[in-house]
């Protein structure tokens, strides 16, 4: 058996920690062990596993989704790898599962389609939901605001032409249809 | 990555957060926005035994208010919220300037300038912005303890906070409206940690002098250090790139970087000159000391 690091000791019973969240509209309530990453929760725990886990050092982005509050933040991309998930507990969460309307693609979901915007796919989720909270910053930027407003995100085939343009012609939809989600 | 089991407690109050401290003595961490420590723990580089998630504090502990003489920056303030702050762009710009080098967007919307400035990485950015602006920490553990950022710093990783103690607030002195400040980092690939980040403050006075520098440097040391010699060279000075560059150059003797990934200490060593002179001319720029330089004598 490894040793713990530091020689620290059993700090007693380990309980689970209740966590209540509301995922793409759907209320959830669960006891889980308070290192559960919220990536994990998403993934294994919701079966919501368009939500990616890439590096795993919140380096690529892949496991960003959009959360709410529940402490005064309002809609913000962050990355879920690095949370435990007591930590969301009345937090709003969306991820790309919760983007699409009634069968029909959010215009973000639609731009990466038409602009090429991804090849193997890996990085898209992520990729969308930055973008997504990128927008909602800034819904009118120029093609440096959007390389920088990404930047959080890695992409390993397509590169990041097509995705900046995708990103540039969904803030224009979007900003004329004035709807954010 | 799984971190190690660890004991979650999220108290509700001030007075809550000290006395669970205290009850683990320095087998508990404060958790703030977890960007530091959740991918160490990852790592099992940090084991802590307790974790005290501090999010129920956030409405008492995040906050920007400014008054006639200083600007208090709550602990649990994001750097997104930093980044955004319109007070701040208007009264100390240094401040949002460099929120939008820290990370990337997803890591400045969690990310708390408290819990930074109490991890103390040497190679990280706020540490240098509270040292160059003269800020003081504020601790609670039932009494109110008020630190100057020079003396906060005490090595890598480590501040002069007892384990019971928790940084509640940043109070920074309000400059004159006419000062120049310069953020500069340099970092070699998007969102990285500094190779070095350097901060100016230069408070211009009579006959085109400089009245007053204050010149903090980073991730070039064991903790980041202002450039006192530098600052006298400065100081009652009308400035010339000349003597910026000297000054520059008397930074560096300070640094003491280590060789890694992001280049030799001899190269970082050269860096600080640069970046400080970068800087230094910046800030004297803003502060209407020297014309605005061609990129070539910058």
């Amino acid at each position: 058996m490894a040793r713990r690091a530091g020689g620290a000791k059993a700090a007693g019973p380990l309980s689970k920690v209740s966590v209540r969240v509301k995922v793409n509209g759907v209320e959830y309530s669960h006891e889980v062990e308070p290192r559960l990453l919220l990536v994990h929760y998403i993934r294994d725990v919701l079966g919501l596993t368009g939500t990616h886990i890439g590096c795993d050092t919140s380096n690529c982005g892949a496991c960003t989704v959009l959360m709410k509050g529940p402490w005064g933040d309002e809609w913000r991309a962050v990355k879920s790898c690095t949370f435990f998930t007591p930590q969301v507990d009345g937090a709003e969460i969306i991820t790309i599962e919760g983007l699409a309307r009634d069968g029909e693609l959010h215009p973000l979901q639609k731009a990466f389609w038409e602009h090429h915007a991804l090849q193997c796919g890996y990085c898209t989720p992520g990729m969308i939901l930055s973008a997504l909270g990128f927008l909602k910053i800034n819904p009118n930027p120029t093609r440096e605001e959007i390389k920088k407003g990404i930047s959080g995100n890695l992409c390993r085939c397509t590169g990041y032409v097509n995705i900046v343009k995708a990103v540039e012609a969904a803030a224009k939809e979007m900003r004329e249809k004035g709807s954010w989600i | 990555m799984i971190p190690r089991s660890f004991q979650y407690v999220a108290p509700k109050t001030l007075p809550e957060v000290v006395r669970t401290l205290r009850k683990y003595k320095g087998d508990a961490k404060l958790l703030a926005g977890g960007h530091s420590l959740v991918p160490l723990m990852k790592l099992r580089l940090s084991n802590p035994q307790v974790i005290v998630d501090m999010r129920h504090l956030r409405p008492k502990l995040a906050y920007i208010k400014s008054d006639g003489k200083e600007v208090r920056i709550g602990a649990l303030t994001r750097h997104a919220e930093i980044e955004h702050s319109a007070e701040l762009k208007r009264v100390l710009p240094i401040f949002p300037a460099a929120a939008e080098w820290i990370g990337d967007m997803q890591v400045r919307n969690m990310g708390t300038i408290g819990g930074s400035l109490a991890h103390a990485d040497p190679a990280s950015d706020w540490p240098v912005v509270a040292l160059a602006t003269d800020a003081t920490l504020v601790a609670y553990s039932g009494r109110t303890r008020r630190i100057p950022a020079v003396k906060f710093f005490q090595g890598p990783f480590t501040t002069s906070l007892k384990y019971y103690e928790v940084l509640t607030e940043i109070a920074v002195p309000k400059p004159p409206p006419e000062h120049g400040w310069a953020w500069k980092k340099f970092e070699r690939k998007a969102g990285d940690f500094a190779t070095v980040n350097t901060a100016v403050f230069i408070t211009p006075g009579r006959d085109g002098r400089i009245e007053r520098a204050s010149i903090a440097v980073g991730a070039v040391h064991t903790k980041p250090y202002r450039a006192t010699e530098s600052e006298r060279m400065l100081a009652g000075k009308v400035p010339t790139i000349d003597l910026l560059r000297s000054a520059a150059e008397k930074a560096a003797e300070i640094a003491e970087p280590a060789s890694d990934l992001r280049g030799s200490a001899e190269y970082k060593r050269e860096m600080v000159k640069v970046f400080v002179r970068r800087a230094l001319v910046e800030a004297c720029e803003r502060a209407n000391l020297i014309r605005p330089q061609v990129a070539e004598v910058r």
